[in-house]
């Protein structure tokens, strides 16, 4: 869920901007030129499959795959996301400027997450483990995400409470299609290329 | 697919220097966001109506983009009303309550949102997206993140293509989404193959590129100059929105 404009206090956005940065200004100390092409080429993949829309229930979500963003490109989610939110921003009016700091860092950051605890777990030899590693990923860091811009939500505005709840719970069910959809995808890929999940990004 | 619905078109706006844009847009939003009271945040909702009709945009095309935020927006019409428990109650009853700060704090976010989004569209929405990124670095944004910012635009109508490719073959087999683990297996594989795809096309990229000469950024051929124009824009745009939000 990307956050609008002219709703979280001027606190919470700057805060959101702070931590973005830190986290693009890691991404590209590590970024080497040989990586370049490679981060940014999956970031248009993941902005194109941010487009396809679910089935959940009687309605539906586009993808968001923060899990999955964070296992292939680890501190680079910040890159890929913070891009994707921007275009996102500036041709659909999705989220905005202001909230492209807060936006990224809720989901950039679960998704680093992921890529610490759960990528360790994700080898050709085990499918099942290597699924539920990307179930997990998938389900915490959509969670995650919802749990971030829920706190961001209450940090502006103690009375949000009620609406914060909503979104948590609200969360919950894109987040176990999201997990799904994330193990789903590292099965495929672990069938057909292990080796994006070998390289240290 | 086409994503710079407005960067074409013959107004003020679309010929001004886009770093102009940017610091005015900059300084807009900052001061939209921290307006106090009902009269600027109001008065900055006009100002992004003024931008958009300065740039001569298809009204219809401009309101179709407000509409998702709108959207959002409308829990905080939803809930605010009843989550503040204050008087004055516009409407009140022992069972409903309508507090007139919830629907009062409802109208200011909506009002600055929507400043904001036509400031967007009237002003960096009229510039095209290597013209904006090209600004950037005039603002010392970090020439790899431009860089990967270049080749990640000029890729999605690529792998957009791929994808729709990917899509009309699992379609052509049948595929009806739905509510089950199938469903979701296909969705998870077809993302799967368009990371398989885009894998691949990056080393493509990463050879043509070093086949080029890359050194770890791109040499921009079109540079900007100030015109006595786009001074003069951005100084009357920058006080007009210092002096709202200072009376």
């Amino acid at each position: 869920m990307h956050i609008s404009e002219g709703v979280l206090s001027p606190p919470v956005l700057i805060t959101g901007w702070g931590l973005t940065l830190i986290g693009l200004t890691i991404a590209l100390k590590k970024l080497s030129h040989r990586k370049i092409s490679e981060v940014a080429v999956l970031s248009s993949a993941f902005f194109i499959a941010s487009l396809i829309h679910v089935p959940i229930g009687p309605s539906a979500a586009h993808l968001v795959l923060n899990g999955m963003v964070g296992i292939l490109l680890g501190w680079n989610s910040f890159v890929a996301i913070f891009l994707g939110l921007l275009l996102q921003a500036l041709f659909f009016q999705f989220g905005g400027f202001t909230t492209l700091g807060i936006n990224t860092f809720n989901m950039a950051f679960p998704g680093v997450i992921s890529y610490y605890l759960l990528k360790r777990f994700i080898r050709g030899e085990n499918q099942k483990l290597s699924f539920i590693s990307g179930f997990l990923a998938g389900f915490l860091s959509m969670l995650g995400a919802g749990f971030f811009t829920a706190l961001s939500l209450y940090l502006t505005e103690k009375k949000f409470l009620i609406l914060c709840e909503t979104l948590i719970i609200a969360h919950i069910p894109i987040a176990v299609v999201e997990g799904l959809v994330t193990g789903f995808i590292v099965v495929y890929l672990l069938k057909i290329k292990p080796e994006v999940f070998k390289d240290e990004v | 697919m086409h994503l710079e619905v407005f960067a074409e078109g013959r107004s003020l706006l679309h010929i001004l220097d886009p770093r102009v844009k940017i610091v005015s847009f900059t300084v807009f939003v900052i001061f939209c966001v921290g307006a106090k009271g009902f009269l600027p945040p109001f008065v900055y909702f006009l100002i992004g109506f003024g931008l958009v009709f300065l740039a001569k945009l298809e009204f219809k095309k401009v309101l179709a983009r407000l509409l998702p935020a709108n959207v959002f927006l409308v829990f905080f019409w939803v809930l605010l009303p009843f989550m503040y428990k204050s008087n004055p109650y516009l409407i009140e009853t022992p069972y409903l309550k309508i507090s007139a700060e919830g629907v009062y704090q409802a109208l200011l976010i909506t009002l600055k949102c929507n400043a904001i989004l036509m400031a967007t569209i009237a002003l960096l929405g009229t510039s095209n997206v290597f013209m904006l990124a090209h600004a950037m670095l005039h603002f010392k944004v970090p020439a790899k993140l431009v860089t990967v910012f270049f080749v990640f635009y000029r890729y999605i109508t690529v792998l957009h293509e791929e994808y729709l490719k990917i899509k009309r073959a699992a379609l052509a087999r049948g595929f009806v989404p739905k509510n089950s683990l199938q469903t979701y297996k296909t969705y998870g594989y077809l993302v799967a193959f368009l990371l398989i795809k885009s894998f691949e096309r990056s080393e493509e990229v990463y050879r043509a590129m070093l086949a080029r000469g890359f050194k770890g950024f791109f040499p921009v051929l079109n540079h900007f100059y100030l015109k006595p124009l786009d001074l003069f824009f951005g100084f009357f745009f920058l006080t007009v929105i210092f002096l709202i939000f200072f009376f």
